[in-house]
């Protein structure tokens, strides 16, 4: 019951900073998951987000995945829960508020204010699964062919992925 | 533009969970066509604003997004029957997926598609926030503060809650005086 209490609560808590999305407060997952808690290593992270990416649907399922693997079926409930639980509770009372603040000044300023720290993290995102636990030259090299081939083309991601797995597979990263 | 009222709760399920499933990496630009071009539930303004209410509100945009058009049409039951439609399927697969990590991960050839996955997936993100930086460039000072994260999270591995409840208030207090004119000054 602890394990599952203590993914509730840090998660929860995730979930009311998450600006940038849920793939914004992976370096915090990681943070928990490898260094405070030791509920993996960071082979087995940089898996698990590895595999959430190639899932459809909402980035919050790597949530799901790190509480499945921490405590089976009730921790993967838990983490659910808990990553869209209390954003979705905020944002549904805020709505119509946010409504009323349209045009305000600060509505700007909280909104100017915000998203440099959502790109902040965001990019620590990226950086933690760049930096990996094993991550080669070849790795890097692939990290950086997908930033160009995203910002200059509009290929759909999962073609990337699949590439990712082949080229990793080849043993080229 | 159909009225309030018209979409039903097992519209609202079905078609938050066509948008989840279609959707790799990017769910957002599928949204958007499923909700404004394939089912009109709303008008591509409307659709702009609530984006960028649910872009700026912290949790998981697409989440933020089914509750808020849930409730619009069916009040409390529909964001939450939204939501779930959103969740129910990838949950199920996410599991399925761990459960094979769990019993075959350890293989090499997994070990290494997975490397090569991960990779393409860092990639998938730093542009992502790349893209997103684009935006700052009108406001360069206000880069300080994405630094200023990105290396107390990355580097030093503080909380990011305390982090974000000392950078947020300074931030916008400077993004006050500096662009937006100050309601303090």
């Amino acid at each position: 019951m602890g394990i599952i209490l203590e993914i509730m609560l840090q998660f929860g808590m995730l979930s009311l900073v998450a600006f940038g999305g849920a793939g914004a407060v992976l370096p915090e997952l990681h943070r928990l998951a490898v260094v405070t808690h030791h509920w993996m290593n960071d082979a087995t992270f940089t898996h698990l987000v590895a595999i959430s990416q190639a899932t459809p649907g909402p980035n919050a399922i790597i949530a799901t995945l790190l509480g499945w693997h921490v405590a089976g079926l009730s921790g993967a409930l838990a983490a659910t829960t808990a990553m869209c639980g209390p954003s979705s509770l905020l944002i549904y009372f805020f709505m119509r508020f946010w409504e009323k603040l349209h045009g305000t000044r600060w509505r700007l300023i909280i909104q100017t204010g915000i998203s440099p720290l959502a790109i902040g993290l965001v990019l620590a995102s990226g950086c933690i699964v760049t930096r990996g636990a094993d991550a080669s030259w070849g790795a890097y090299g692939l990290t950086a062919a997908t930033v160009l081939i995203v910002l200059n083309s509009r290929w759909n991601p999962l073609w990337l992925i699949g590439a990712g797995a082949l080229l990793g597979l080849a043993g080229v990263v | 533009m159909e009225r309030q009222g018209e979409i039903t709760h097992s519209e609202l399920f079905w078609g938050f969970t066509q948008i989840a499933l279609s959707g790799f990496g990017g769910v957002m630009a599928w949204a958007r066509r499923a909700i404004v071009e394939k089912r009109g539930w709303l008008s591509s303004e409307e659709f702009t604003t609530l984006f960028g209410l649910c872009q700026f509100m912290p949790g998981p945009n697409i989440a933020n997004l089914s509750v808020c058009i849930g409730a619009r049409f069916q009040g409390a039951s529909g964001a939450v029957v939204s939501l779930l439609g959103l969740l129910c399927g990838p949950f199920v697969i996410i599991i399925a997926l761990g459960a094979l990590y769990g019993r075959f991960g350890e293989l090499p050839a997994i070990q290494a598609m997975l490397r090569g996955i991960a990779a393409v997936a860092a990639g998938l993100i730093l542009a992502m926030g790349v893209r997103m930086a684009a935006d700052l460039l009108k406001r360069p000072f206000l880069m300080i503060f994405s630094a200023a994260i990105l290396a107390a999270v990355v580097f030093l591995h503080w909380p990011l809650v305390m982090v974000m409840v000392g950078l947020a208030p300074v931030s916008m207090w400077v993004a006050a005086r500096r662009y937006c004119g100050s309601p303090w000054a």
